[in-house]
C-alpha cells in the first residue's frame, strides 16, 4: 500500500527538475563481497597455474601447441612479448570455444550452428559436419528482427543485387557516389530529423575517420569512461586533447567542463578552440543510457558541440524507433553530430552521420572515408532503405510500429523475470542489452557451455572487454523474439543460475538520491 | 574474580599514568603539547589542491565561462570547392557508366578484371542472400562467424599459398588495423613516402616512430637502417626488444610503379627487418595467376611476413583481407580493433568475393598483364602535350600529371577538371585523384586517375587516347 507512493516519490527525484520527461531507472548493484573475494581467488589460482604450464612448456615437459616463428627468422627481435600472450595461453585459450562460435543459417531469433569440437583443450577445432539446429540466439544484434532471409528488404535486394552487382571499386569522391546512396542519405536524414546525412561502409570507421576530421590540436574531447573503442581510436587519430568522466556521472562532466573553459589549455592557458562530448546512446557492456536531457542542457550552458553514438540505440529506443532522442523526446536539433550503425537494428552494414548540412558539407570535403575508401555496397545500401521505410510506416504496413513495440515489451518483461529469479542485472529497465552478472572466470566459460547444451546461444564476456572481476554474460532482445522462446530462455536460464549458483542478488532497495560524484554505483535497497 | 581484578588492574594503570605525567621533565610536556596542537592543526586546516588556481573567485569563473565563444564545429565550405559536388552515377559502375546522365565508357572505376558485371558472381551473391540474408548482425566473437568467411580465409590462404588468411569488412580498415597490432609506441617502421593514407592511419595509430624513406630508393632506405643499427650499439638492451617493420606497396596507388621487392628481402635478412606487404593494387594484377608482387618476381611467400590487400579493386567485392604465416595472422584475431570490434562482412558480399576467386584461379588468362599492350597504347606511343603518364606500363591505374604547374595547386586542379570535363562530355567517364591536401604526409601533385580494365576494346582505349590529345590540346594550351 505505501510502496506505489514511496516508488513514485524515487522516480520524483530522478526528474531532476523537469529535465525528464518519463522515469529514469538504471541500476547497478554492488558486487558482494565474498563474491569479489572468491573471484580474486580463482583469478590467483588461474594465474599460478598458468605459470606453471608455462615453465613445462619452456622445459619440454608439454607440448608447445601455439605457432611459432620461422627458423631464418629467429634472431630477429621477438614479435611478441611472452607477458603480453601470458592471459591468452593461459586463460582465454581454456574457454575460448565460447566465442567464434561458427553459424550457417541467418542470425534471426533462431540459428543453426556448426558443431565443433576440441581433443586438444581448445588449441585446435574439428568440425563434426553435424548442424545444431534451432538455437534460440540471444547474442546477436537483431533488435528489430531484420535480419530475415525472406520478406520485402530481401526481395528488394536481390532485385539492386542484380542491376548494380555487389561492388562499387571507387571511393565516394571518384567514381563511387551512385543514385542510391544519395537516396538513402535523404532517407536517413528524414528518419533522424535532421537536415542531412552521410552514410558510410563500415560503423567503426564513421567514428574512426570523421572524429579526426571534426577536431584536431587545441581542441577537447570529453569522452565517457565506458565509450566503445572506435570512439577511442577516433578521438586518438585526432591529435585533441582527451579527459575521461566517470561513466554517466553528470556532476564529473559538469566539474570538467568548468575546469576545462576556465584554465584552459594545459600550460600555455590558451582558450580551448572546441570542445566535443563524446556519448553513446546504449553502453554495450552495461546496458546503461545515457542521461542524454543533462548531458544537452550541460552542452547548452558551456556552449561546447556533442557527439552522440547511438550503435545500439538507433531503432531500439523510442516509441517510433528513432533513438535516444526520441525516448526522452528532446529535439534532434540540440544533438550537433548524431552518428549511428546500420548493422544493429537495421540487418545490414557500415554506419551514417546526421547534423546539420554545413556538418554534412564539410565531412563530403574532408571526412577520410568519403576521400579514400569504397563507398557501400547497392544491395546494403537497399537493405537499409527499405528497413528505414519500414520503421517509418512508409512501405504502408504496421510491421515497423508493431516490432519496435515488441521489442520494448520483450525488454521489459525480460528483465522483470530476470530481477525476480535473483540475478543480478546491470543497466536501465528500457534497454534491451541486458548483461546478467557472472563474476568468477570459471564460471564464464560454464555458463556458455550450459546454455548451448540447453540449446541456448549466448555471448559472454571477460576481461579484457570488461573490469577484471566483473564477467559477465551478455542477452542481446529482439522483436523477433516470441513470449515462447523468452520463456523457454527464461526457464533454461534459472536451471542453469541454481546449477552454477548465480543469483546473487540481494536485493536490497534504497531510495536513489543524488549522490556527491565519487560514488559511481547506485545501491536500492528497501526496507 | 578475574573482573574484579581486571577492574583494579585498569586503576592501577590509570594512577601510574597520572604519576607519570607529574613527574614527567617541563620540556618533555611542553613538546607534547606543541604537538598536539600542530596535529590539531593539520586536522583542521583545508586541503591543498595543486590543481586549482586559489586566486580566481566564484564570479571571475563565471566570468570567464561566460566570455569563452568556441570556433564553430565546422568551417563553412566554399560552394565551389572541387571535392564537395559528387558525380552521381546512375545504375551500375561498370564498363559503360551513366554519370550526372551521361552514358561515357568508364576509366575510372577500379574493376580490373571486369568481375562486378559477371554474373556467376551475382548469382553467387544472390544465393547466399536467400540462404543468410543481408547483414551479419554482430562481430566475428558474438555469432557474426558464418560458415561462408572461413571458407573465404581458406580460399584465400590456399590461393596465396600461405598458412592463414583473416577477413576484415572494410578494406581501408584492412592495413590500418593491422599495422598498430604488431607495432607498437618505441618500435620503428620504415615506410615508403608515397605510401596511401590507409597505411598512414595505421602507422598514426600504432604510436611507433616512423622514418620515410624516398620512394623506391633502396639506398636512403638502407643508410636509414644504417644508422638505426649503429644507435642500437649504443642501447643494446634497448635493440633487443624494439621491434622493426619495413612497409611498402606492391603497386602504389598514388604513383602506379612497384616497389624493388628482391632488394627488400635482402635488406629485410641483413638488418632483421620484418616486412609488411600492400597489396590492394597488385593483387589479381601482378603474376602469372594473380598471386601478387610475390610471384611476379618469384619470391617465397614466407619471406613477407605479412601481406594485406583489399577485396576492392580486382574481386569487386567489399572488404580486406591479410594473410601470412599462422604465428603471425592469429595475433590478429585478438588485437586487430577492425576485426574484433566491427560486424563481420555481410555473407553475399563473401560469396561475391569466393566465387570471384574461383572465376581468377580457373581463368588464367583473365589476367590483364596481358592487355600490356593496351596500356602501352595510352602512355607510350601517342604523346599527350601538356600531360604525363605517371606509372609502370604493366600497371593498370595510371595518372595523368601536368608537365609544368601553372602556378598553385589551385590552378593545376582546375585545369585538370576542365579537362576530365571535356572527356565525360565526349563519353570517356575519367576523375581526378582525389586527396585530403592538409592531411597527407607527402602530397602527390593533382592528376587524373586512369584505370585500364580487360573489357576495354582497343577501339575504345585509342579513342580514350586521342580524346585525352584533344582535351590537353584544347584546355592547356
Amino acid at each position: 500500500s505505501t510502496k506505489p507512493d514511496r516508488l513514485q516519490e524515487i522516480n520524483h527525484i530522478v526528474h531532476n527538475g523537469g529535465l525528464y520527461k518519463r522515469p529514469f531507472n538504471e541500476a547497478f548493484e554492488e558486487t558482494p563481497m565474498l563474491v569479489a573475494v572468491l573471484t580474486y581467488v580463482g583469478y590467483g589460482v588461474l594465474t599460478l597455474f598458468g605459470y606453471l604450464r608455462d615453465f613445462m612448456r619452456q622445459w619440454k615437459i608439454e607440448k608447445c601447441q601455439n605457432a611459432t616463428e620461422r627458423e631464418e627468422q629467429k634472431d630477429f627481435v621477438p614479435l611478441y612479448q611472452d607477458f603480453e600472450n601470458f592471459y591468452n595461453r593461459n586463460l582465454y585459450m581454456r574457454i575460448r570455444d565460447s566465442w567464434n562460435r561458427p553459424i550457417c543459417s541467418v542470425p534471426g531469433a533462431k540459428v543453426d550452428m556448426m558443431e565443433r569440437v576440441s581433443h586438444d583443450y581448445n588449441w585446435t577445432f574439428t568440425y563434426t559436419g553435424r548442424v545444431i539446429k534451432d538455437i534460440i540466439n540471444m547474442g546477436s544484434y537483431n533488435y528489430l528482427g531484420f535480419a530475415q532471409k525472406t520478406g520485402a528488404c530481401q526481395e528488394a535486394a536481390a532485385k539492386v543485387l542484380s542491376q548494380y552487382g555487389a561492388g562499387v571499386c571507387s571511393t565516394r569522391q571518384e567514381m563511387g557516389n551512385l543514385d542510391k546512396h544519395e537516396e538513402l542519405e535523404k532517407l536517413v536524414a528524414r528518419f533522424l530529423g535532421v537536415e542531412s546525412a552521410m552514410a558510410y561502409g563500415m560503423g567503426f570507421a564513421t567514428n574512426s575517420m570523421n572524429i579526426p576530421a571534426l577536431v584536431g590540436k587545441g581542441c577537447l574531447i570529453l569522452s565517457d569512461e565506458l565509450n566503445h573503442a572506435s570512439l577511442v581510436l577516433g578521438a586518438r587519430l585526432s591529435g585533441a586533447t582527451i579527459r575521461i568522466f566517470k561513466h554517466n556521472n553528470m556532476q564529473s562532466l559538469e566539474k570538467l567542463l568548468k575546469d576545462a573553459i576556465v584554465h584552459g589549455q594545459p600550460r600555455t592557458r590558451r582558450p580551448w578552440k572546441k570542445i566535443l562530448i563524446l556519448v553513446e546512446g546504449i553502453y554495450s557492456m552495461e546496458g546503461s543510457i545515457v542521461r542524454l536531457p543533462e548531458v544537452i542542457a550541460l552542452k547548452k550552458k558551456y556552449k561546447s558541440y556533442l557527439y552522440l553514438d547511438e550503435a545500439h540505440s538507433i531503432g531500439a529506443l523510442g516509441p517510433s524507433g528513432r533513438g535516444v532522442v526520441d525516448y526522452f523526446g528532446l529535439n534532434p536539433e540540440d544533438v550537433d553530430v548524431m552518428m549511428g550503425t546500420f548493422t544493429k537494428s537495421f540487418g545490414a552494414a557500415g554506419g551514417y552521420i546526421g547534423g546539420k548540412k554545413e556538418l554534412i558539407d564539410y565531412l563530403r570535403t574532408y571526412s577520410h572515408s568519403a576521400a579514400y575508401a569504397t563507398s557501400m555496397s547497392p544491395p546494403v545500401v537497399e537493405q537499409i532503405i527499405t528497413s528505414v521505410k519500414c520503421i517509418m510506416g512508409e512501405d504502408g504496413t504496421t510491421i515497423g510500429r508493431a516490432r519496435v513495440q515488441q521489442l520494448a515489451e520483450n525488454t521489459r518483461y525480460f528483465r522483470r523475470r530476470l530481477k525476480e529469479m535473483g540475478f543480478i542485472i546491470y543497466g536501465n529497465e528500457d534497454s534491451p542489452v541486458v548483461p546478467l552478472m557472472l563474476y568468477m572466470p570459471a564460471k564464464i566459460g560454464a555458463f556458455g557451455r550450459e546454455m548451448l547444451k540447453r540449446n541456448i546461444g549466448v555471448v559472454v564476456v571477460g576481461f579484457p572487454a570488461t573490469p577484471i572481476i566483473e564477467s559477465r554474460a551478455r542477452f542481446c532482445l529482439s522483436a523477433a523474439h516470441t513470449k515462447e522462446m523468452l520463456d523457454t530462455a527464461l526457464k533454461e536460464i534459472n536451471e542453469v543460475g541454481d546449477l552454477l549458483q548465480l543469483k546473487y542478488s540481494r536485493r536490497r532497495l534504497v531510495p536513489l538520491l543524488d549522490r556527491p560524484f565519487d560514488e559511481t554505483t547506485y545501491e536500492e535497497t528497501e526496507d | 574474580m578475574a573482573a574484579v581484578a581486571a577492574g583494579v588492574g585498569q586503576q592501577w594503570v590509570l594512577v601510574e599514568m597520572v604519576q607519570a605525567f607529574y613527574e614527567a621533565p617541563a620540556y618533555h610536556l611542553i613538546l607534547e603539547g606543541i604537538l598536539i596542537l600542530w596535529i590539531i592543526r593539520l586536522l583542521f586546516s583545508k586541503t591543498y589542491k595543486l590543481q586549482e588556481r586559489s586566486d580566481l573567485t566564484l564570479k571571475e569563473k563565471e566570468e570567464l565561462i561566460e566570455e569563452w565563444q568556441p570556433e564553430p564545429l565546422v568551417p563553412p565550405v566554399p560552394k565551389d570547392h572541387p571535392a564537395l559536388n559528387y558525380n552521381i552515377v546512375s545504375g551500375p559502375p561498370t564498363h559503360i557508366i551513366t554519370v550526372n546522365g551521361k552514358e561515357c565508357i568508364n576509366f575510372a572505376s577500379f574493376n580490373f578484371l571486369g568481375l562486378l558485371n559477371n554474373e556467376k558472381v551475382k548469382s553467387a551473391a544472390q544465393a547466399s542472400l536467400k540462404k543468410y540474408g543481408v547483414g551479419t548482425c554482430g562481430p566475428r566473437g558474438f555469432y557474426g562467424t558464418f560458415d561462408v568467411h572461413l571458407e573465404l580465409e581458406e580460399r584465400l590462404a590456399k590461393f596465396m599459398r600461405t598458412e592463414e588468411a583473416i577477413i576484415y569488412s572494410y578494406g581501408f580498415a584492412t592495413i590500418a588495423s593491422a599495422i598498430p597490432a604488431y607495432s607498437k609506441r618505441g618500435d620503428i617502421v620504415f615506410v615508403d613516402e608515397a605510401a596511401c593514407f590507409a597505411i598512414q592511419k595505421g602507422l598514426q595509430a600504432s604510436r611507433s616512430n616512423i622514418k620515410l624513406f624516398k620512394h623506391n630508393d633502396m639506398a636512403d632506405l638502407e643508410r636509414l637502417l644504417k644508422e638505426q643499427e649503429s644507435e642500437d650499439q649504443k642501447n643494446p638492451r634497448k635493440a633487443r626488444v624494439t621491434r622493426r617493420f619495413i612497409v611498402v606497396e606492391g603497386l602504389y596507388m598514388n604513383t602506379g610503379d612497384i616497389c624493388p621487392l628482391p632488394e627488400l628481402i635482402k635488406l629485410k635478412y641483413k638488418y632483421k627487418v620484418r616486412i609488411f606487404l600492400e597489396e590492394s593494387l597488385s593483387f589479381g594484377v601482378l603474376g602469372a595467376h594473380g598471386r601478387g608482387i610475390t610471384e611476379h618476381f618469384g619470391i617465397n611467400i614466407d619471406d613477407i611476413d605479412l601481406i594485406s590487400a583489399n577485396m576492392e579493386n580486382s574481386l569487386a567485392s567489399i572488404g580486406g583481407f591479410c594473410c601470412g604465416r599462422s604465428f603471425i595472422i592469429d595475433h590478429q584475431r585478438l588485437s586487430g580493433q577492425g576485426y574484433c570490434f566491427s560486424a563481420s562482412l555481410p555473407p553475399l558480399l563473401a560469396a561475391a568475393a569466393i566465387e570471384a576467386l574461383n572465376i581468377m584461379e580457373d581463368n588464367p588468362a583473365f589476367n590483364p598483364l596481358c592487355s600490356q599492350r593496351r596500356i602501352h597504347a595510352l602512355s607510350g606511343q601517342t604523346r599527350i602535350s601538356g600531360l604525363k603518364v605517371v606509372g609502370e606500363s604493366f600497371s593498370p591505374a595510371l595518372h595523368l600529371q601536368l608537365e609544368e604547374s601553372w602556378g598553385s595547386r589551385e590552378n593545376d586542379v582546375k585545369l585538370l577538371k576542365r579537362v576530365v570535363d571535356y572527356c565525360m562530355n565526349s563519353g570517356i567517364a575519367l576523375t581526378q585523384a582525389r586527396y585530403l591536401e592538409k592531411e597527407e604526409k607527402c602530397l602527390p601533385p593533382p592528376s587524373i586517375r586512369v584505370v585500364i580494365t580487360v573489357e576495354q576494346t582497343e577501339q575504345e582505349l585509342d579513342r580514350a587516347a586521342s580524346l585525352l590529345k584533344e582535351a590537353a590540346q584544347s584546355v592547356l594550351n
